[in-house]
C-alpha cells in the first residue's frame, strides 16, 4: 500500500532503485495506445458522428437488443458452466495421478489452438438433428443446433481453457496441511471443499470467469455455424455487426460495436473491483 | 485423555518409517518427541492424529481403539509448523471453525461460538484481534491463533508438529514458556514434536528420544540427560565426548595403559567410553588418567573448549575448562572424567 501523505495528493509510486521505470512505462503507454486505444477511439469517433437520436434508435432497435441479449446471455451462461466444470477438470489434473494425465492436460488447450470455425463446424455436425448427438437428443425434444443452446455449447468449448488455466496454478499451491487441519477439526470432505478450499480459489475462479465471459461475448467463428443465425432468436451481436457492414451501414455497425464495448468494459471493471477487494482482504 | 500406542509399525511404500513402537502417554501429560530428521517423530504424531494409518499395531485413546476411527471422529487438535490458518477467514472464524462444522445439537449457537472464540483469544493473549485476517498477524501471533483453533474443539489430545520451528529464537523462547503456562492452566494431554533438545528438555514432563524409526529412551529431562541408555542418546542429548577403550580385569584401558576408571560390571572387551566435556577433573600427576596433546582451544561463551589428541591413534576428544584455567596454556593436559558410561563397541 502506498501511504503518501494526503497533502501530496496523487503521484507516481516511488520506482525501485533498478533503472528503467520511465522507459518501460513510456513504451507500455505508447504500445497500448497504438494497439488498443487508437482503434477503439476510432470506433467511438465513428459512432459519435451518428448523432444521439440515431444512435438511440439503433441501440433500442429490437433486433439489436435481442442480439446483445443473446451474446451477453449465452456468454454468461457458458462462462458459469465453465466455472463449475473447468474447476472440476483443474481439480482432477492437479490432485490425481492417472495414466494419460498429461494427454488430458494438453487436450485442455486445444480450443485455444483450433481455428474456431473448425470447432463450430464440428459441433454443428455433432449436434445437428441428424448428427450423432443431435439424433439422440431430438426424440427428447431437445434441439441444440440452430438455437441459443447451441451457442452456449460452442462458447463452453471456447471458454474452457480460460477457467482451467487460471484456476490450475492456484490450486497447485493449496497447502495440504490446510485440508488436514480442517479434517482434524471435524470437517467432512464436503465442508472442507465448500468452506476452506473454494473460498481460497475464488479470486482465480472469478478471473477465469471474466476471461471466459469476455472471450464468449466476442466469439464469432465457432458460433455462426451452430447458431443458425435467426434474427431475434439466435443472432449474436458480432454477426449483426458483420451484417450491417455488408449492408454498407457503417454507422449502425459501429454503434452496436460501441455498445458492446461499453457493456464489456463495465462488466470487466466490476469483476476487477471484486478481485481487488478480495485480494485486499485475504492478502 | 490417556493415549496408548501399541506395537505400531508404519511403512511408506515398503520403506519402514516406524518399527514396532510402543508408548504410554498419561492423561494431562506434556510429552516431547525428540529426534533428528528422519527419526519418525512426525510420523508417530500423524499416526496418533489419524492423518496416517498404521501398517500394523493399534492406538488407543483411553480404552477405545482409535485406529478404527476417522480423523474427524478422533477429536484431536493438531497444530502445524506453518500454522495452516484459513486465509480467507478472520481470526474469530478460524477459531470457531471446528464448532461451526459440527452437525445437529452438538453445534453451539453462533453467539456461543463467538463467545468461545473471544474466550480462547484471551487465553492466548490476543484479545481484540477477532476481526483481523491471518495475513495481518505476525508469525508468533498466527501460531497462537492456530493453537486456540485446535483447543476450541476441546480435543482429547493436543498434537503440535514443530510448533515453534518457523519462528525466530526470541519469539520461540517466549512462546515456549507461554505454552507451558497454557498447558498447566488447561491440562490438555499434549504431544509435541521438536528437533530442538533444549525446547524438549525445558518444556516437557517426559521426553521421547527417537532415532531411525525407533524409540531410544523415554524419561524426564533429568533421566535423559544424566542416565542416557544408549550411545545415540548420549551423543544426541547435550555435549558429549567419546573414546574407544578396552575393558580388562575390571579396569578401563586406552591402548596399554589403564586410565584409573574401574569397571567391574562391564563385559570384557572392546567398548566406547562416553563422558560430558564439562564433567571432568584435571590431574597433575598422571597416575591412571587420560592424557593428550592440545590440538585446539576455543572460547565458547563462558568456558574454554579444548580439543585433545589422545594416544598413538590421535583420537580427538573435547573437554571444557574454566576460561582462566592455566591448563589451557599448556601443551599437554591430563584429566579423568567424573561421570562416564561404557557401551560395548558395536
Amino acid at each position: 500500500m502506498t501511504t503518501a501523505p494526503a497533502k501530496a495528493g496523487w503521484r507516481f509510486r516511488q520506482p525501485s532503485v533498478i533503472p528503467g521505470f520511465g522507459l518501460t512505462l513510456g513504451f507500455s503507454l505508447a504500445y497500448l495506445t497504438l494497439i488498443i486505444l487508437i482503434p477503439l477511439s476510432g470506433l467511438i469517433w465513428r459512432s459519435a458522428a451518428l448523432g444521439w437520436a440515431d444512435f438511440w434508435a439503433i441501440a433500442t432497435d429490437r433486433r439489436t437488443v435481442n442480439a446483445l441479449e443473446i451474446s451477453f446471455g449465452t456468454a454468461f451462461i457458458a462462462a458459469a458452466v465453465n466455472v463449475v466444470f473447468g474447476t472440476i477438470v483443474a481439480w482432477v489434473l492437479v490432485r490425481y495421478n492417472f495414466p494419460g494425465r498429461r494427454i488430458v492436460d494438453a487436450m485442455v488447450d486445444l480450443p485455444f489452438a483450433l481455428p474456431t470455425a473448425v470447432a463450430g463446424i464440428a459441433l454443428t455436425t455433432l449436434y445437428a438433428p441428424n448428427g450423432w448427438l443431435g439424433s439422440l437428443l431430438a426424440p427428447l425434444g431437445i434441439k441444440v443446433a440452430y438455437t441459443p443452446l447451441g451457442i452456449v455449447i460452442a462458447l463452453i468449448f471456447i471458454g474452457l481453457p480460460f477457467v482451467v488455466r487460471t484456476v490450475q496454478p492456484i490450486m497447485e499451491e493449496i497447502d495440504k496441511e490446510v485440508e488436514e487441519v480442517a479434517a482434524t477439526l471435524g470437517a467432512n470432505r464436503f465442508q472442507t471443499i465448500a468452506r476452506v478450499l473454494l473460498p481460497g480459489l475464488a479470486p482465480a475462479i472469478v478471473t477465469g470467469f471474466a476471461l471466459a465471459f469476455a472471450r464468449g461475448v466476442g466469439e464469432y467463428g465457432s458460433v455462426i455455424f451452430i447458431a443458425g443465425n435467426l434474427p431475434y432468436k439466435s443472432e449474436i451481436a458480432p454477426l449483426l455487426i458483420v451484417i450491417r457492414l455488408e449492408e454498407y451501414n457503417y454507422a449502425a455497425a459501429t454503434a452496436i460495436a460501441a455498445i458492446m464495448l461499453a457493456l464489456s468494459f463495465v462488466m470487466l471493471l466490476v469483476i476487477n473491483l471484486v478481485q481487488t477487494w478480495s485480494r485486499k482482504r485475504y492478502g | 485423555m490417556e493415549v496408548r500406542v501399541a506395537n505400531v509399525r508404519k511403512e511408506f511404500e515398503r520403506f519402514p518409517a516406524l518399527h514396532d513402537v510402543s508408548l504410554d502417554i498419561k492423561s494431562g501429560e506434556l510429552i516431547a518427541l525428540l529426534g533428528p530428521s528422519g527419526s519418525g517423530k512426525t510420523t508417530l504424531l500423524r499416526l496418533i492424529a489419524g492423518l496416517e494409518r498404521p501398517t500394523r499395531g493399534k492406538i488407543f485413546f483411553g480404552e477405545e481403539d482409535a485406529s478404527q476411527k476417522s480423523i474427524q471422529e478422533r477429536n484431536v487438535g493438531f497444530v502445524f509448523q506453518h500454522y495452516a490458518l484459513f486465509r480467507h477467514m478472520t481470526v474469530a472464524d478460524n477459531i470457531g471453525f471446528g464448532l461451526k462444522v459440527r452437525h445437529g445439537p452438538t453445534r453451539p449457537s453462533a453467539q456461543e461460538i463467538r463467545r468461545r472464540a473471544s474466550e480462547l483469544l484471551d487465553l492466548v493473549q490476543l484479545s481484540g484481534l477477532e476481526k483481523r485476517y491471518p495475513a495481518q498477524l505476525s508469525g508468533g501471533q498466527r501460531q497462537r491463533v492456530a493453537l486456540a483453533r485446535a483447543m476450541a474443539i476441546e480435543p482429547a489430545v493436543l498434537l503440535l508438529d514443530e510448533p515453534f520451528g518457523a519462528l525466530d529464537a526470541q519469539v520461540r523462547r517466549e512462546l515456549r514458556r507461554w505454552l507451558r503456562d497454557i498447558h498447566d492452566a488447561t491440562g490438555h494431554t499434549t504431544v509435541f514434536v521438536t528437533h530442538d533438545q533444549e525446547e524438549a528438555l525445558e518444556l516437557a514432563d517426559r521426553v521421547v528420544v527417537m532415532s531411525q524409526g525407533r524409540i531410544e529412551q523415554v524419561g524426564t529431562a533429568d533421566e535423559i540427560y544424566d542416565t542416557p541408555n544408549s550411545p545415540f542418546v548420549y551423543g544426541f542429548i547435550g555435549e558429549s565426548s567419546s573414546l574407544p577403550v578396552k575393558v580388562e580385569d575390571g579396569q578401563v584401558w586406552i591402548a596399554d595403559r589403564p586410565i584409573g576408571l574401574s569397571a567391574t560390571q562391564a563385559p570384557q572387551g572392546e567398548a566406547t567410553l562416553f563422558f560430558r566435556p564439562h564433567d571432568v577433573e584435571l590431574v597433575d600427576e598422571c597416575n591412571g588418567c587420560i592424557a593428550g596433546t592440545v590440538a585446539a582451544s576455543r572460547r565458547v561463551a563462558g568456558t574454554r573448549r579444548v580439543e585433545l589428541e589422545i594416544g598413538g591413534e590421535r583420537q580427538r576428544v573435547e573437554i571444557e575448562l574454566p576460561v582462566d584455567h592455566p591448563a589451557a596454556q599448556k601443551s599437554r593436559v591430563a584429566f579423568r572424567p567424573r561421570r562416564w558410561k561404557l557401551f560395548p563397541a558395536a
